[in-house]
């Protein structure tokens, strides 16, 4: 299903990113899912609580997520999934990603190097959680 | 019967509903009820070994249940279960572009 994220939510990731390199940054993608596509309404920061090796993990906790279903439903929206960078690495996911992703979650991944982000990409993971299949990003 | 929050990701699995009444009088066998009532949601919970994924967390009320007594946890009727993702990842060791 295709991800539809304007160019100003796009930009936060960016900027998120950026801040955060060369540590991993990650928030939440919410909006609304038509069946037919997924719209990115907002992007929420959220504090990579992972205790070390933050250059290549990050961790966003329980209550942060609840948090996040939360404040999305009263605003009438949905949680559609997350983001996070890799920095100096490629745009995909990890073994360590499939190990750790939810089902029908978007999760947007930014690769990027000391200056820009490079590439971005958005993989939803399989029901049998063999791996991931890319989706489209559409503007 | 105690009542199981469903997370946005695992309604696919409950026919959209966002809590599941089901059986149980420890929080473990609350979730063994409903994997096996769902059978698509178990490989989401459980490891092939029958243990609960690490990033799956068990809440009853606002409790984590690693703080009360795990999966042995007594849970009645009315009491809530929520199951909340935490979200983890990151990139390959020592792959870079």
């Amino acid at each position: 299903m295709p991800l539809k994220i304007g160019a100003g939510d796009l930009g936060q990731i960016h900027d998120h990113a950026r801040e955060a390199y060369p540590e991993e940054c990650a928030g939440a993608l919410v909006g609304a899912d038509s069946g037919d596509i997924k719209v990115v309404v907002d992007v929420w920061r959220a504090e990579n609580t992972h205790e070390e090796e933050r250059n290549r993990r990050f961790l966003i906790e329980p209550l942060e997520v609840k948090k996040f279903e939360e404040q999305a439903e009263e605003q009438d929206m949905v949680l559609l999934g997350f983001y996070h960078s890799h920095p100096d690495h490629p745009a995909e996911p990890s073994e360590y990603d499939r190990e750790h992703a939810w089902p029908g979650y978007s999760y947007v991944i930014a690769s990027l190097g000391a200056e820009n982000v490079e590439d971005l990409r958005s993989w939803t993971l399989r029901d049998d959680r063999s791996g991931y299949d890319e989706e489209p990003i559409v503007g | 019967m105690p009542k199981v929050k469903i997370p946005t990701p695992l309604r696919q699995y409950t026919g959209g509903n966002t809590e599941v009444e089901v059986d149980g009088a420890t929080a473990g066998e609350a979730l063994g009820n409903l994997a096996s009532e769902h059978p698509d949601l178990r490989q989401h919970l459980y490891t092939g070994d029958g243990k609960l994924r690490s990033f799956v967390n068990v809440y009853k009320g606002d409790e984590d249940i690693r703080y009360l007594e795990g999966q042995e946890t007594e849970v009645a009727e009315g009491d809530e279960i929520s199951i909340i993702p935490s979200i983890a990842g990151g990139s390959a060791e020592g792959r870079c572009k």
